[in-house]
């Protein structure tokens, strides 16, 4: 059985979870010209690599940010959104 | 008789030539090289060089032929889609596919066996009667069948799904059919290959060389190939290919998983598609039961297939179908798809100039192969997006001009 680590619930079985897709920074609305805004809104960074992605543990509604590395399928770590992404 | 076939194996001299000239070296240049031997490059390469007479190509795959979605999807080919521009577009496809046996002088076992796409709801049912509208009108076959009509033609399926999805119709599709897929992409590849195109296996295109927004070259793991047009056609890999000029793209991969049963007597003459259950099934010549079901629920770069995926699947499949609870599961595997937000493809010419894209095919790729080739060779050869792929353009995301194919494409969305 596949597990990832909730910050919250702990050590989950995956069925127990929803993957959100890519973490992406939003551009300022009022700024963004249409191109920026269509890019943020459809485009993705499709290669593999270690990303950061938004899960939800669906039994309790906790959304949160996994680092994984996509093409072997390995969760790096787990941890909250706090509102600031650029730790590194 | 024993000895006779033993000597045969043994001689060099064989009956049948193989089915493509093996080159010892790469080309300096190319007048267009095609990333991807599966069936849509060597379509586009056999189209580029019977249709357009352009015949120095090559074509790169960095595996074997077919190998990649092309020898992995259930084989199903089909029209029956929801747009306007979708059902035109895979309509070209089947008729392609029905000559195609003829054209390459090679049996691609097509078979055609009608397409049940059942509704459990009624919504699903209203879905139905709109893509059999839609069809209608463009000349497709497709009507809205109810379940007496089922009954007969699938009398072994359990109507009530157990009792808890029961079925109240279905989109009857009669061209609904399936193929040999390796036979597509060796017939499409041989076909290439006699009219002069080269094709490379266990080559890896590791760079595009792109000057001043123009394609001058690629880079691969057997040398520096120049060539002003490239045509990436690489399904599940794109991402990797797309980067190497910068492109942005929305194409995600997702894991799609199938699996066969042990062959048993023939009893399925048609092919059942559950988008409620997130099943599509047929019976394949050998006898075996080829399912699919949705994708995998989150990005992955690999071709693993899991446990979940058998149980779920055949769940739904004994749902339908409970007399198979004996039936053993054969082989399963997955191959990458590469997904968009409107689940219709990325084709045509890019904001690189020479750099030509047959993308975003995730689910729905297979059927496509004939009009795929015919439509890329034209883009290519006359540096113009052929009117049947403008409204798959990638330039679409930007304009905010989505196509709306999500019913119609696969299944479970």
């Amino acid at each position: 059985m596949k597990l990832l680590t909730c910050p919250i619930n702990g050590t989950r079985p995956l069925q127990e979870f929803t993957w959100g897709g890519e973490f992406r920074e939003m551009p300022d609305p009022e700024q963004a010209t249409d191109e920026e805004w269509a890019d943020y809104v459809f485009n993705r960074s499709g290669a593999p690599g270690v990303k950061k992605e938004w899960w939800h543990h669906t039994a309790s509604g906790v959304w949160f940010i996994a680092e994984r590395d996509t093409e072997r399928d390995i969760v790096l770590r787990t941890y909250l959104y706090t509102g600031k992404m650029s730790d590194d | 008789m024993p000895l006779r076939l033993l000597r045969f194996a043994l001689s060099h001299k064989h009956p049948e030539p193989p089915m493509f000239t093996e080159h010892d070296q790469l080309g300096k240049t190319y007048d267009v090289v095609i990333i991807g031997g599966g069936g849509h490059g060597l379509a586009a390469a056999y189209y580029l060089a019977r249709n357009h007479g352009i015949k120095n190509v090559c074509v790169l795959e960095k595996n074997y032929l077919g190998g990649g979605n092309t020898g992995r999807n259930t084989t199903i080919v089909r029209s029956n889609y929801l747009t306007p521009e979708g059902v035109a577009f895979y309509d070209r496809s089947v008729k392609l596919f029905q000559d195609l046996s003829q054209d390459f002088d090679l049996n691609l076992f097509y078979s055609t066996r009608g397409h049940f796409t059942l509704a459990h709801t009624d919504s699903a049912m209203r879905t139905m009667r709109w893509r059999a509208e839609v069809n209608k009108h463009l000349g497709v076959e497709s009507e809205v069948v109810d379940r007496d009509f089922i009954r007969r033609m699938v009398p072994e399926m359990d109507l009530d799904c157990s009792g808890h999805s029961p079925i109240h119709g279905a989109l009857y599709h009669k061209p609904g059919a399936v193929a040999r897929h390796d036979a597509v992409a060796w017939g499409y590849g041989r076909g290439a290959d006699m009219r002069g195109v080269e094709i490379f296996q266990k080559t890896e295109v590791t760079r595009i060389d792109v000057k001043h927004g123009k394609v001058r070259g690629v880079d691969t793991s057997r040398g520096y190939i120049s060539t002003p047009k490239v045509l990436c056609a690489v399904a599940g890999s794109t991402p990797r290919i797309t980067q190497m000029v910068g492109i942005r793209t929305p194409i995600v991969i997702q894991p799609l998983q199938a699996c066969v049963t042990e062959p048993i007597k023939p009893w399925l003459d048609t092919i059942i598609v559950s988008g409620s259950l997130h099943v599509y099934v047929s019976q394949s010549d050998r006898g075996e039961l080829v399912m699919g079901a949705s994708v995998d629920p989150y990005e992955i770069h690999s071709t693993r297939s899991t446990l979940d995926f058998t149980e779920g699947l055949t769940a739904h499949m004994l749902d339908m179908f409970p007399f198979l609870s004996n039936t053993k599961v054969n082989r399963q595997w997955a191959g990458m798809a590469d997904m968009t937000p409107d689940f219709a493809p990325i084709m045509g010419k890019t904001p690189i100039e020479g750099f030509y894209i047959d993308a975003g095919w995730g689910t729905w790729g297979f059927k496509a192969t004939p009009v795929c080739g015919e439509t890329m060779s034209y883009t290519v050869a006359h540096d113009q997006d052929h009117e049947l792929i403008r409204t798959f353009r990638l330039s679409r995301f930007k304009e905010l001009d989505l196509t709306g194919e999500k019913g119609a494409a696969s299944v479970g969305h």
